[in-house]
């Protein structure tokens, strides 16, 4: 699936919820599903800036796809991260870079967040290009 | 004297909000709390009727405007009970009044001097403390906080040496709601020559302040979290001690004379006020006092108590709840952490529920590290809420932790 096709199953997946508890019910639930990340990553190096929760990010590089993990200490957090890791992970650093994450407005998780969180939301989505230029440059 | 709850609710209408399709819950008190409608009005009368600059026009409204202006000045005076309203200064908010004495002492401090502060302090009343330390190589001494937080009278007088040249403290602690033994602290830095800064943000709204029979040097606070406007607040000082401290900005009614080589300042309080003042939020406090002098400070302190109390019994009944902050002096400030789950992931579900909590770590970050914790969340008080709305509180709190767990 490409990262478009991935981000429009999570519209759709999302759509099913009227209520915003249900939405929240489902974020904690993916958030205990986390693929979680090496406890050896869990430090300063992965720890990314401009979130309030603590979130450690790791980014690896495969035949020229980028894959993540990660964590948080909270658990709607790491809901957030797995659905962007859903989006992001496992696709090419120029795909992942050039992504059209409107997916995050639709779905209304932007606006649902308060404004430290939702800053946190960018730092994250910032990391993970920054992980995936990185990438990029070191393996070419 | 009982308040009529219900009378004054009717006074602040963004109360009868709903967020979220829930009636909103307002406990975020101590970042600021809402306005009534006395308040807002007078604002509003002032930009209609009254709106001119100050101290300056021989005209008709810039008089009005002047004299309102300083009769609020005086009103703030009496109700801090101040000796002159001269010792009245107008400021942004809490922030720049302890800013404004920091800068303007800084003639005072010399290389190993020390500033007391306490480990509790909100960032407002530790950078700029520390950061004039810095500048001059002095020390910042820290006082500690024990794990119910208060803090211990014999701790600060082994703390207190020779070289002493400041206390700074909070009145209320904006996280764990502690009322500090401030006329103690005082007595005892007074008997050494120690002068003492209160920064009374999260008192002013919520206990009798009298700065006489305080005896402090310096009374920090903001207008916007006693129901007042955002954007001004009070440094009370001391007249002998304003006086000895250089002015903070310069520029407008500040200044006497000038010359190209020489300007002389004006007097007390207008040394301290540069360019042209917030008239509209003096005015606004001024209401936002009355409306508090109603009603009674000391009524309204037994109603919060009351509604503390009565919150902290609720909350504590829910499995997993730890309340941070236990001091026997504390008023309207309900911080509390849930075991294993984030603070962030019980606001945002709280938030969703119609409920106005802070979370994190509360401007407080050296406090967080000292009691080893990331953050709380903090239910704060103020004397339109009810304990229905606690009630409401709880049930959504326990169907968060339900969710979470
Ligand atoms: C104890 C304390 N000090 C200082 C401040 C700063 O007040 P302001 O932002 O109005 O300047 C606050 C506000 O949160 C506070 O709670």
């Amino acid at each position: 699936m490409t990262i478009k096709e991935r981000a429009q199953s999570v519209v759709d997946e999302f759509s099913m919820f009227d209520d915003w508890m249900d939405k929240y019910a489902y974020l904690i639930e993916l958030g205990k599903e986390l693929p979680l990340i090496d406890e050896k990553y869990k430090n300063e190096t992965h720890l990314i800036s401009g979130c309030q929760s603590r979130v450690w990010l790791h980014a690896s590089y495969e035949e020229e796809k980028v894959s993540f993990t990660a964590d948080s200490d909270a658990v709607i957090t790491k809901g957030i991260i797995s659905l962007l890791i859903r989006v992001l992970s496992d696709s090419k650093p120029s795909d992942i870079v050039t992504a059209d994450l409107s997916f995050i407005d639709e779905i209304g998780l932007k606006a649902h967040l308060s404004p430290t969180r939702a800053n946190g939301l960018v730092s994250m989505i910032k990391q993970m290009q920054l992980y995936a230029r990185a990438l990029h440059i070191k393996n070419s | 004297m009982a308040l009529n709850i219900d009378n004054i609710r009717s006074d602040f209408p963004i109360l009868s909000k709903e967020v979220y399709n829930k009636p909103l819950i307002y406990f975020d008190n101590g970042a600021t709390t809402q306005k009534p409608l006395q308040v807002i009005n007078r604002i509003s009368e002032y930009y209609l009727n009254e709106n001119s600059n100050v101290h300056r026009g021989a005209h008709y409204l810039s008089q009005i405007a002047t004299d309102h202006f300083e009769n609020a000045r005086k009103y703030v005076a009496g109700f801090i009970n101040a000796k002159s309203h001269r010792e009245v200064i107008f400021t942004k908010g809490t922030t720049e009044s302890i800013n404004l004495v920091a800068s303007s002492i800084k003639g005072l401090i010399e290389k190993d001097d020390e500033i007391i502060i306490t480990a509790m302090e909100h960032h407002s009343n530790m950078v700029p403390w520390q950061q004039l330390c810095i500048n001059k190589n002095a020390k910042l001494r820290n006082l500690s906080v024990a794990g119910d937080g208060s803090i211990s009278l014999s701790e600060l007088k082994d703390l207190i040496g020779p070289s002493t040249k400041l206390i700074a403290i909070a009145h209320i602690s904006n996280v764990l709601g502690t009322i500090n033994p401030v006329k103690e602290i005082i007595e005892i830095a007074h008997n050494n020559g120690i002068p003492v800064l209160i920064d009374g943000a999260q008192a002013i709204a919520h206990v009798n302040v009298d700065v006489q029979d305080l005896d402090c040097d310096f009374y920090a606070f903001s207008a916007h979290k006693a129901y007042g406007p955002m954007g001004i607040g009070v440094l009370y000082g001391k007249e002998s001690w304003l006086n000895k401290l250089a002015p903070y900005q310069y520029g407008g009614e500040m200044i006497n004379t000038v010359s190209f080589n020489i300007t002389t300042f004006n007097e007390l309080p207008y040394k301290f006020e540069a360019g042209t003042p917030d008239v509209a939020g003096a005015l606004g406090m001024e209401s936002a006092l009355r409306y508090i002098d109603n009603l009674g400070i000391d009524n309204i302190r037994s109603y919060e108590d009351e509604l503390l109390e009565y919150a902290t019994n609720s909350i504590s009944k829910l499995v997993g709840v730890r309340v941070i902050g236990t001091a026997l002096e504390k008023t309207a400030v309900l911080s509390f952490v849930v075991d294993n789950i984030h603070p962030f992931d019980i606001g945002t579900l709280m938030n969703q529920l119609g409920i106005a909590l802070r979370s994190g770590n509360h401007c407080a970050q050296p406090l967080m590290e000292h009691l080893k914790i990331t953050g709380t969340l903090r239910a704060s008080f103020a004397l339109y809420n009810t304990k229905d709305e606690v009630d409401i509180f709880v049930s959504a709190l326990e169907k968060a932790i339900n969710m979470l767990s």
